[in-house]
């Protein structure tokens, strides 16, 4: 009963927040809503039983794809009477687009029969003894795992073309060497000053340290600055 | 009169529903009253190793000081920005706070001592941990202000790279588990820690959740010395509070999560009496106070990381690390035979 009461609440929710996403007039508001969407359907595997695509739903996209979009939408610039500028005008096209997307949407549903045999299939056949972790990992690492290789060759393939066509070495760009950062001494920068008369800081070696000139510290340095910028001798690292 | 108690706790939905709101209540309360004492233990744990006596005026060695910070914090003005979004405003610390809390449901402190004893347990935690920073890039955006949104910029930059490595982490955990229930992994625990044989990943792994609770040293998202306060810096009395405990309850959970991966939950060292006779939640708990005494003195000790450096660190040192451990210990679970459910 309690199992019923929580899938109608859930589906309710998914359905409406899923009709804000498209509905809010803010961005931000969208993608938020959209996230509660994510989040009921999370819920409603949950009541399917299927814990593991649940976490996994809430992880891949609530966790990592729903930050990013919500990361780009909040640093857009909108304009919000601008973008709502054209409405008036669009809307006859954007109305005849949906009726013939929605007319055949209604054929091929109107269309649809269940095949006798379907009844049966309608339970998956589970083994219930093993979870629905260990039955997706034998799918799909046992079963399936050429199929399941491809894929993952296909998704490396576009990762490695996604990269390669956004990077770039600008020549503009400073690098930092980090091993040369990590092993500066004080000494490569800064020379010990002695006071006179008990001027410094008291006791043992008086004195302060001041930076060192700068041609001074570009000579002992020169021989590993290969690692900067174009006729750039800056050594502010 | 028992019998007919136990049945309808256990057996009828309305009784069950019932006893998981006790329970819940129960961790809850003990879980506040931890974090109220975490701010304690944070500033005495501090002036001692800074050499001072830290609070000490309210109540007997300042015990009380945690309730009159609490009672200060409510009373004074909520203040909203005009410029603020309203209801995303009021809305993100509450949600850091709740995702805080929400973890702890299948946290086992004990041998069966689990509120909901699911079988992704850890992906659970894996979930709800990578929903923090939401709060932290909703109350960034919604305080229509500079200073917010550049720590919620850095946070969700942080949070999401250190989450990849914490992942292979648990995978690696998970290969030599055969399981994703947390009372499982603590089980395999009972012949060996897995602190021993993993110890990279160990190490990996405490780093990352400093990261992810945007602790000492990573805390870039707060630096007071360049954004002032971070996220919350439009934030004032119970809604500043609320981040200000989700904080220090995020390190209690990361550190209980430690303590379930890595040192055995509530197990006892080796296995052998005496240390057998202390209950497993003694245990569990030393433990975790343990892992929270190291956050504390990390934060003593080392200076805030450089942004670069610590995206650096992220993504070119640990990710390759624990992806090479990972393929490394999967290697030799299989070549041995060691594999679980083989």
């Amino acid at each position: 009963m309690i199992t019923t009461i929580l899938f109608y609440l859930f589906a309710t929710v998914l359905v409406a927040s899923a009709a804000t996403v498209v509905t809010a007039r803010n961005p931000v508001h969208s993608v938020l809503f959209l996230i509660l969407a994510f989040f009921n359907a999370a819920a409603l595997f949950l009541i399917a039983g299927a814990e593991f695509l649940a976490m996994t739903l809430v992880i891949v996209y609530v966790g990592a794809v729903a930050v990013l979009f919500l990361f780009v939408v909040m640093m857009l610039d909108v304009d919000f009477i601008q973008l709502r500028s054209g409405f008036q005008r669009y809307t006859p096209v954007g109305a005849l687009v949906g009726l013939v997307l929605f007319s055949e949407l209604l054929t091929v549903i109107g269309g649809w029969k269940l095949a006798p045999q379907a009844g049966q299939l309608r339970f998956a056949p589970i083994d219930t003894k093993i979870s629905n972790t260990e039955a997706l990992g034998r799918l799909l690492y046992t079963d399936y795992v050429f199929l399941f290789q491809t894929a993952g060759l296909v998704l490396l393939v576009a990762m490695i073309g996604a990269i390669v066509l956004t990077l770039r070495d600008r020549k503009t760009s400073r690098h930092q060497n980090i091993r040369q950062q990590t092993e500066r001494k004080v000494a490569d920068t800064l020379e010990m000053v002695s006071m006179s008369l008990n001027a410094g800081t008291g006791e043992g070696d008086s004195g302060f340290y001041r930076p060192k000139p700068a041609d001074l510290v570009a000579e002992e340095h020169g021989h590993d600055d290969h690692g900067h910028g174009h006729g750039d001798h800056g050594h502010g690292h | 009169m028992i019998d007919t108690l136990v049945h309808f706790f256990l057996d009828t939905d309305i009784g069950r529903v019932i006893l998981t709101f006790i329970e819940s209540l129960a961790l809850i309360g003990v879980l506040l009253i931890a974090v109220a004492y975490m701010t304690y233990a944070e500033r005495k744990v501090l002036a001692a190793m800074q050499l001072r006596k830290g609070p000490n005026v309210v109540g007997p060695f300042g015990l009380f000081q945690p309730f009159a910070d609490a009672i200060k914090m409510v009373m004074k003005e909520t203040v909203i920005p005009s410029g603020a979004n309203r209801v995303l405003f009021i809305m993100a610390p509450m949600l850091t706070f709740v995702l805080a809390i929400l973890a702890w449901a299948v946290v086992p402190v004990a041998d069966g001592w689990a509120i909901a004893d699911i079988n992704v347990g850890v992906l659970y935690l894996f979930a709800i941990s990578s929903l923090g920073v939401y709060g932290i890039i909703i109350a960034g955006w919604a305080s229509n202000s500079k200073y917010p949104f550049l720590g919620a910029m850095r946070s969700a930059a942080q949070m999401v790279s250190y989450e990849v490595s914490m992942g292979f982490v648990l995978v690696t955990v998970m290969l030599c588990v055969g399981s994703l229930n947390l009372t499982a992994i603590v089980r395999a625990q009972s012949h060996i820690w897995f602190c021993i044989p993993l110890f990279p990943m160990f190490i990996i792994f405490f780093i990352s959740t400093l990261a992810e609770t945007n602790r000492s040293p990573f805390d870039i998202p707060e630096g007071e010395s360049e954004i002032v306060a971070g996220f919350f810096v439009e934030y004032s009395s119970m809604s500043f509070g609320l981040f200000f405990l989700a904080e220090y309850a995020n390190m209690i959970l990361m550190s209980a999560l430690t303590t379930i991966l890595f040192l055995g939950g509530w197990l006892a060292p080796f296995g052998v009496e005496p240390f057998t006779w202390i209950p497993g939640v003694f245990w569990f708990v030393g433990k975790v106070a343990l892992c929270l005494f190291v956050f504390l003195w990390v934060r003593a000790t080392m200076p805030r990381y450089r942004y670069d450096q610590l995206m650096r660190l992220g993504w070119k040192v640990f990710l390759p690390f624990s992806l090479l451990w990972l393929v490394l210990t999967a290697g030799v679970l299989m070549a041995f035979g060691w594999l679980p459910n083989a």
